[in-house]
């Protein structure tokens, strides 16, 4: 038997800014820019202490011009760097999705092959805080129908860890989503807690009954759903799809090889949303493996709004995800 | 420096306007026979820019460009036969065909495109210079953009980092007047273009862009300021475009008398005037450069028409690195 390996608490925000850090001293290319992310110490204190640790130049703060600075991220990948890019929420990403998609995820192609593009781009998305509608949409699956770019969403602690530094050996630009009601969870991670893989999804608890496919805050939804239908002999199989782009296809197509039953939940709205993306697929790749069809549990489809109940309302909830596994368990 | 007479450094530079002129004609002409489709942005009329600015470059530089950046490519030493090719379609072309005229590309050269958003170009130039920043590399990074491009958010975003973190930023706006078929006038309250970039504390002046020499000078004034780490340098070239915007533009929005009125001013002319005056350039000399400049577009155009096409099996790569990280 090998020792176990050491363990220490830590929190997402911490697994972040411990991934930040590992990345800066590994590789002298790296730089963090972004908005209020050097004396601030980050909107979400993820960056917090690092100004102090690796100076202005590599902890590099911006006026509030996203388009400007992720399309100077751009560049700086272009030259030889490997920025990371954190724009604040991916409500203000949509200033600099020119930049995104006109040039980090177009350039490699556009120009035959010769030019990639090394960046990594951090945004915090989604609901969960009284923020109302500019500061609470979830639109990684309008970032994720673009070809030339891949799109992350970790989840745990491990992930939160672990994905960056993969994102920054990939040639190619990544995004990478924080859901904002994370940044406080707490957990433990090993000691020498490291690179994950930034490809595949993974099954996050096993169950014959019925699959969830979800990913990120969602998934603690999906958990908690499951361990309320275990309480009733239902057994939910919940995978955390991890990757937005690529999709890992194969693996909640094996689950549902075993389940025959599909929910699928996610914080997007639900008219031409990955989810309907991922109904798609199975409904070309599994049709005959279904006992019912694909259901679907996404945000409501209103702009956000303030009101704590309202808001509520208008997110997939643990509730909402039982109700609709035990009406899908009750047919086929 | 150079050890290179007057007489022979002229002649280069009339040469490269005529080549990118005679090139231009070349692809109008290719463009109404089919062989080459959907936008063509001729720069003729505005040589003197791309040739002037190119002078005050190194090899080591980067040059990030716009959608008519023909001029462009070829003053910086790209390859006619590959361009030609790239506007063809073939996959002989610098992008094998996926670009097209608005997006020439070329790692050789430090080309960067080829910006068909307009002022899209202008925070990737920011970037890279960045980049040579933080790398303490004492390289350029030249962009060029219209006077549309001001307009931008981009144009105003990339000044104030450009010049916040007094970046090694050439600036050359090519002022032609028109953002595609609309005067100045009617979409910008101030008008005085260099103003705009000294409001965000670069360096700027501005410059009769037909007069080859004047730019040629202004831009190593400029370059020599942003090489010594002074930070970004904005010119403003003020030129004029012969052509219409593209070949759909049907230039309702001039008259012809306005076009003619400029005509005098033709850069080639300028200089071949120039030249003439001070015994530099004869009649055999011109005839030898246009025949040999009418070679190489041949050269170019059979190349083209040699080309092949790229296999549509390969449509799908090139939208992730085929290489690993480095």
């Amino acid at each position: 038997m090998s020792e176990p390996e050491a363990m220490k608490k830590t929190t997402y925000r911490e697994a972040v800014r411990e991934a930040l850090r590992d990345a800066l001293l590994r590789d002298e290319r790296v730089f963090l820019m972004g908005e209020d992310v050097g004396h601030y110490g980050g909107c979400y204190a993820v960056s917090k202490g690092l100004l102090e640790e690796f100076g202005p130049e590599r902890i590099r703060d911006t006026p509030l011009s996203e388009l400007g600075f992720v399309g100077a991220g751009i560049g700086s990948a272009l030259g030889g760097m490997r920025p990371i890019v954190e724009i604040m929420t991916v409500n203000f990403s949509l200033l600099a999705l020119d930049q995104i998609l006109n040039n980090a995820a177009t350039l490699l192609h556009m120009s035959g092959g010769q030019f990639n593009v090394p960046l990594v781009i951090r945004m915090a998305t989604g609901a969960g805080k009284q923020l109302a509608a500019q500061h609470a949409h979830s639109l990684e699956g309008w970032l994720a129908h673009i070809p030339g770019l891949r799109v992350l969403t970790p989840a745990t602690l491990e992930d939160a860890r672990g994905m960056l530094w993969t994102a920054l050996e990939d040639p190619d630009p990544v995004l990478i989503f924080e859901n904002n009601t994370l940044y406080n969870m707490e957990g433990t991670l090993p000691e020498n807690a490291g690179p994950v893989d930034i490809a595949t999804a993974r099954v996050r608890r096993p169950g014959r009954d019925l699959t969830i496919i979800t990913y990120g805050a969602s998934l603690f939804k999906a958990l908690e759903a499951a361990e309320t239908l275990a309480r009733e002999g239902i057994e939910a199989e919940v995978i955390d799809l991890r990757s937005l782009r690529p999709l890992d296809d194969a693996t909640y197509l094996s689950s549902i090889a075993k389940t025959h039953r599909a929910l699928i939940v996610d914080e997007d709205w639900r008219s031409g949303s990955l989810a309907a993306e991922i109904s798609a697929r199975i409904m070309e790749q599994a049709f005959y493996e279904l006992d019912l069809p694909v259901a679907r549990l996404c945000s409501a489809e209103v702009p956000i709004p303030y009101a704590r109940h309202m808001e509520e309302a208008a997110l997939p909830q643990a509730e909402k995800i039982v109700a609709i596994a035990k009406g899908m368990m009750s047919h086929g | 420096m150079s050890s290179e007479d007057e007489g022979t450094r002229l002649t280069r530079l009339l040469r490269s306007m005529l080549l990118i002129r005679r090139f231009e004609e070349k692809a109008a002409e290719m463009y109404s026979a089919m062989k080459i489709r959907g936008f063509l942005h001729l720069y003729i009329g505005e040589e003197a820019v791309a040739v002037g600015v190119m002078e005050a470059l190194t090899p080591e530089d980067a040059v990030v460009a716009t959608y008519r950046e023909h001029g462009q490519a070829l003053a910086r030493g790209m390859s006619t036969q590959a361009i030609m090719a790239e506007m063809y379609g073939k996959l002989e072309g610098c992008c094998r065909g996926r670009g097209g005229s608005m997006h020439l590309f070329n790692v050789a050269t430090r080309f960067y495109g080829g910006n068909a958003i307009v002022g899209g170009g202008m925070p990737l130039a920011v970037g890279l210079a960045l980049a040579d920043k933080m790398r303490g590399q004492a390289r350029v990074t030249c962009c060029f953009f219209g006077d549309g491009a001001v307009a931008e958010g981009a144009f105003h975003e990339s000044m104030n980092l450009a010049s916040l973190w007094k970046l090694p930023v050439l600036f050359i706006c090519e002022n032609n007047l028109y953002a595609m078929g609309t005067a100045l006038r009617y979409t910008q309250a101030v008008r005085d273009l260099a103003a705009k970039g000294a409001s965000y504390g670069v360096a700027a002046a501005a410059v009769d862009g037909m007069d080859v020499l004047a730019v040629e000078q202004a831009a190593k004034t400029a370059a020599d300021h942003v090489r010594r780490g002074n930070g970004p340098y904005f010119l403003e070239c003020r030129t004029y475009r012969f052509r219409p915007h593209s070949m759909f533009d049907t230039e309702l929005y001039r008259t012809k008398d306005e076009v003619e009125t400029w005509k005098p001013r033709d850069p080639i002319i300028l200089l071949t005037r120039h030249m003439e005056d001070r015994g530099l350039l004869d009649e055999p000399t011109l005839a030898k450069l246009e025949r040999e400049v009418a070679a190489e577009i041949e050269a170019a155009v059979a190349f083209a028409e040699a080309g092949t096409w790229e296999a549509v099996e390969d449509l799908t790569r090139f939208v992730h690195s085929e290489k690993g990280a480095s």
